[in-house]
């Protein structure tokens, strides 16, 4: 009679007297953020460069000239009025290539994206030509200047229109993602209710994309803020009419006064950082 | 009355002929049937989100098939309740009345009404980020129901939700049956929802839609 087969016995793991241990991220966290710090780096060097050039004299000398101070004004100004133009466009155009599905979607998409991609001076100049190109016999710039007497080109309007031309792009992007990421069921329910579209819009969407709104902004903001070749081109440097800081930079190097330049170049970066400061407190929360 | 003739839907790829449903006046019906059948696009052609391609949607003997959503009067809650990210429970419950121009007083009673029938009285300040799933619920058919619309349609209201968190909806959707007599049209996966809720039982099928004794309910 054959004996019963004993029970069958597994061989022990080598790893049966291993103690999982925890690994080091140190290595991880030092590749990705020695990577990451070379840009950050980069930035910071520049702007200490940029304090080191400089002195406090060179700063109170610059904002001595009414002309720097005239500029500061205009940049204030026209890069809000450009930041508002493109919020108040970029929210519909982003609402409806976010939500709808029409004909052409594609190339609206893409002609939306053609200021970002465009050269600034070409974009200027194609400014300058559409206001001065009699289109159907009717030029833009006369027809303003004549029937309503508001010039544009080489005026203050220009500024804003040339920073507008870029800046919208940039909102249009930032309120398409915004759309994007909203759940577009709570404005159905909202019609079902009895809002019209344009009241689901306003009431339901439009309060959700607050945040949105505040970084298309500020966005627009900051990038009128350091457009020059549209406003060089279509509105000029004028002295204390059409100078912007960005065109200033470039006046006072042209001039040879570097000094002066840096200061202004400094002053922008000043403003464009309490800008963003301020947006994000008071729009945003300074946790995001 | 909900009655749906012939109705054609389509939405991309997806086609659905010949839809005919009728739920009488006053009735609980549940719609069920296999996932991807086209349960949801019903109840989005019902409250008019989705336009039919042919066909006649009919509510209460009138023809509404190209009325906008907001002129149906159908109270409507969606599967992921699509409560208004901005709004307080209290917006959410005076929502439709205030579109409709009530006066506040109207407001005030009709919100105070409802915020104690579905247990949310003590909800009504906060806002809905932070509500738990029933707490949600609630509040999804509180603003569905508070313009009092004559018929109601809900979309898997209840399946993310617990077992206890369930039973107490049940009940409540009981309640609001028996208290208001509204139409019903509840989309459901759910044996239990069906038999704890329904006079009636319809299935989607293939071939259309079906009325089914109780024994046959399977799928």
């Amino acid at each position: 009679m054959q004996d019963r087969k004993s029970p069958v016995t597994i061989p022990p793991s080598p790893k049966e007297n291993w103690v999982p241990r925890r690994r080091s991220d140190t290595l991880f966290f030092l590749v990705m953020s020695g990577i990451s710090s070379c840009f950050v780096l980069l930035i910071i060097l520049l702007l200490v460069a940029d304090i080191m050039f400089t002195t406090p004299r060179n700063f109170y000398d610059a904002l001595s000239k009414p002309e720097i101070r005239a500029a500061m004004r205009l940049t204030v100004l026209s890069c809000t009025a450009a930041a508002l133009l493109s919020v108040w466009v970029g929210t519909p155009l982003g609402y409806l290539l976010s939500r709808y599905s029409f004909r052409g979607r594609w190339i609206v998409d893409t002609l939306v994206d053609i200021p970002i991609v465009l050269p600034p001076l070409v974009l200027g100049l194609s400014l300058l030509i559409l206001f001065h190109q009699p289109i159907f016999g009717l030029q833009l710039e006369s027809t303003f200047r004549d029937s309503f007497g508001i010039p544009i080109a080489y005026s203050w309007r220009a500024v804003v229109l040339a920073q507008f031309a870029v800046a919208c792009a940039f909102s249009v992007r930032t309120m398409r993602v915004t759309f994007d990421q909203m759940n577009p069921r709570a404005e159905e329910v909202a019609r079902t209710l009895g809002c019209t579209r344009g009241q689901a819009f306003l009431q339901i969407a439009l309060p959700q994309a607050r945040r949105g709104i505040i970084t298309a902004f500020t966005i627009a903001w900051a990038r009128a803020l350091g457009e020059f070749g549209p406003i060089l081109v279509f509105a000029g440097t004028t002295r204390m009419r059409t100078e912007v800081l960005s065109t200033s930079v470039f006046l006072e190097l042209s001039t040879g006064n570097l000094d002066a330049a840096v200061a202004v170049s400094l002053m922008m970066v000043f403003l464009a950082v309490a800008v963003l400061l301020v947006l994000r407190i008071f729009g945003a929360g300074l946790n995001t | 009355m909900i009655e749906l003739r012939n109705v054609t839907i389509r939405s991309g790829a997806f086609v659905r002929k010949g839809i005919n449903l009728t739920v009488p006046k006053g009735e609980y019906a549940v719609l069920m049937g296999a996932t991807g059948r086209g349960k949801t696009t019903i109840l989005e052609s019902i409250c008019g989100l989705r336009q039919v391609q042919a066909g006649q949607i009919l509510i209460h003997g009138r023809d509404v098939t190209d009325w906008n959503p907001g002129d149906r009067e159908i109270g409507y809650v969606p599967q992921d309740l699509a409560l208004f990210p901005t709004l307080s429970v209290q917006e959410h419950l005076e929502f439709a009345l205030r579109l409709r121009k009530e006066s506040r007083a109207a407001i005030a009673a009709r919100t105070r009404e409802l915020s104690r029938e579905l247990g949310i009285e003590h909800l009504l300040k906060r806002s809905i980020i932070g509500l738990s799933g029933g707490e949600s619920q609630r509040v999804a058919l509180g603003r569905a129901l508070s313009f009092k619309p004559t018929v109601l349609l809900l979309d898997e209201p209840l399946s993310a939700l617990d077992e206890a968190t369930r039973n107490e909806m049940h009940k409540l959707l009981r309640q609001v049956k028996e208290s208001l007599g509204v139409t019903t049209l509840h989309v459901t996966h759910s044996e239990a929802e069906s038999e704890s809720l329904a006079n009636r039982c319809l299935w989607l099928t293939e071939d259309g839609i079906q009325e089914r004794p109780a024994q046959s309910r399977h799928y």
